[in-house]
């Protein structure tokens, strides 16, 4: 299989997967920093089920502008608030919890892009959207990419102090004088946003275990919830570029490797954890 | 900061199940205030509570609740499941909005932003598996005095410790929270209190799931921390308890039954009143 290949250094010379490396850095390490947020707040769930809505507003930008990465994202966003403030009223205004109306509301929404998505004869597109293409990044993707790594990781880490308790104890935190409504509307605003940037390099489909098995690793090997932040980020990005040089030569798909190899990572901590892995004599029974 | 000798039982008899002893460190005098007569200028920082009434997810919770203490007491409130015990704590943190009457802490409305309350979640509510560390739990009781940016400073290291020690959790300060006996657990929070240089401290139902000892350890402290002159007020569920373990009682069933010293408002005929017919509810 390699043998039609260009050697790696060959391939590394070319802008395209200089432009991929970087951007595997970049989202791996925003996604990963952020995971340990979605993990403490325990809302994987609610991240799946954003991620899978950015179809439907990616199909809708399409249909009315056209396909661009600023209609893309534009659309992406606009689904995301609109599954995420749809499932908590739909939640609070039926019998039903929110797990329940997310779970309707986005295999719908999904659904409904998907269709939309065929129909618009852009069929080579899709795949990208849905499992990402991180090979044909733009120079432009790179700085938005960056733009959205920054914000997030100043931010958290701005937020730092606040944002533990209100992980921690969400719903007395406000005794303790946090600003929980705040937290609440800058956490999602950058949930999307982190998201919407790993989109290109996973794809709508991948990019929850993107963005919840680094600080998932992470949290099986410390006590200490701030490692978690910069831990996750580091894994992500060790993780993301591991991939991009394991595809490579395998021919496999960047994305799917990306998640595979943070996977294997997860099992290896589930495993030999010296603190809480399978085998650890301090497990509790 | 917790001082001896207890005032209940013989000489040594408290110091059987790893009760906190702190005999290096004095109280930090000027941030906690003086039950007794001896606060500050002369009197005791009061806590009153005024015909308070609270909705509780558009539920009537509570009504017609008012009365009046001061640092340096502790008080239980006692009453039937639902009659708001609950609601009460959470509304004295300023958790909920108040839907009439108020809440005054040293004259002044309770705006729920104070650092002098604590508030101490029900074990049961809390996230164990966080990973969180007996000390980064307490350090966080520094967050209302330090804000989002200012520098963890020696000082805070220092109300830290004392904290930790009081608690008798110095050994314990690099464990993770679920690995600590459930007595541990509430001497964690309590510390967390301590450092946050609270002083009220609201406990919702502290002594359930404690063993026997675990359960006496802890009202020695109740009783350090009252002559320390801090505020106790409690939900408890265990009548028989309550004279042990309170100086005051609260009885409650939504509306306020009674309210005063253990001797005289924890009687037969308030118990009734309580209690009465929610076996059938």
């Amino acid at each position: 299989m390699s043998t039609d290949l260009p050697s790696l250094t060959d391939f590394l010379a070319e802008p395209v997967a200089r432009r991929a490396l970087l951007a595997c850095v970049l989202i791996g390490f925003a996604n990963g920093f952020v995971s340990a947020f979605v993990v403490l707040r325990k809302s994987a769930l609610k991240v799946g089920t954003l991620s899978h809505a950015l179809l439907p507003g990616i199909a809708l930008a399409v249909l009315l502008v056209g396909l661009t990465q600023w209609s893309a994202l534009a659309g992406a966003l606009f689904a995301a608030m609109l599954v995420g403030l749809g499932s908590i009223f739909l939640s609070r205004s039926s019998r039903l919890d929110q797990d329940t109306s997310m779970g309707i509301l986005y295999t719908t929404a999904f659904a409904a892009g998907y269709l939309v998505l065929t129909q618009l004869n852009i069929r080579q597109k899709l795949d990208e959207w849905l499992f990402g293409s991180i090979v044909g990044m733009a120079d432009t993707d790179l700085w938005i990419a960056f733009a959205i790594s920054a914000l997030a990781v100043l931010t958290l880490t701005a937020l730092q102090r606040p944002l533990l308790i209100y992980l921690f104890e969400p719903h007395i935190a406000a005794s303790l004088g946090v600003p929980v409504r705040f937290l609440n509307y800058a956490t999602f605003a950058i949930t999307i946003l982190v998201l919407i940037s790993s989109l290109q390099a996973v794809g709508c489909i991948l990019s929850v275990g993107l963005m919840v098995a680094p600080a998932a690793t992470v949290f099986l090997l410390t006590n200490n919830a701030r490692a978690l932040f910069w831990g996750g980020g580091i894994i992500g990005a060790l993780g993301s570029v591991a991939a991009f040089f394991l595809s490579y030569p395998l021919g496999w798909s960047v994305s799917a490797t990306i998640i595979v190899v943070l996977g294997a990572l997860f099992l290896l901590a589930f495993i030999f954890s010296p603190r809480y892995g399978l085998f650890s004599s301090r497990r509790r029974s | 900061m917790v001082n001896h000798p207890h005032s209940n039982g013989p000489e040594g008899a408290h110091g059987d199940h790893g009760a906190p002893h702190d005999h290096a460190h004095q109280p930090h005098g000027d941030h906690v205030c003086w039950g007794g007569g001896g606060c500050g200028h002369g009197h005791a920082h009061r806590l009153e509570v005024r015909s308070l009434r609270v909705r509780y997810r558009e539920v009537l919770a509570l009504e017609d609740v008012s009365f009046a203490t001061e640092c340096g007491r502790s008080l239980a409130l006692i009453g039937p499941n639902g009659a708001g015990k609950s609601t009460l704590l959470k509304s004295l943190a300023g958790l909920l909005t108040l839907d009439a009457g108020s809440i005054l802490w040293r004259g002044q409305p309770l705006t729920g932003k104070s650092h002098e309350i604590a508030y101490l979640p029900q074990r049961g509510d809390v996230d164990w598996n966080f990973p969180l560390t007996v000390r980064a739990l307490v350090e966080m009781g520094r967050y209302p005095n330090l804000g989002w940016w200012r520098k963890f400073s020696g000082h805070d290291a220092d109300i830290v410790l004392r904290a930790l020690t009081a608690m008798d959790l110095l050994d314990l300060q690099d464990r993770q929270i679920s690995a600590l006996s459930g007595g541990q657990q509430q001497r964690a929070f309590i510390a967390r209190a301590l450092a946050q240089e609270a002083h009220v401290l609201l406990l919702d139902e502290p002594f359930t799931g404690l063993d026997q000892p675990a359960q006496e350890n802890l009202s020695n402290l109740f009783r350090d921390l009252t002559r320390e002159g801090r505020l106790l007020i409690a939900s408890h569920h265990d009548l028989r308890t309550v004279e042990n373990h309170f100086d005051d009682v609260l009885l409650l069933r939504r509306r306020q039954i009674a309210f005063g010293p253990v001797a005289e408002s924890f009687t037969k005929a308030n118990l009734a009143q309580t209690y009465e017919a929610t076996a059938t509810a």
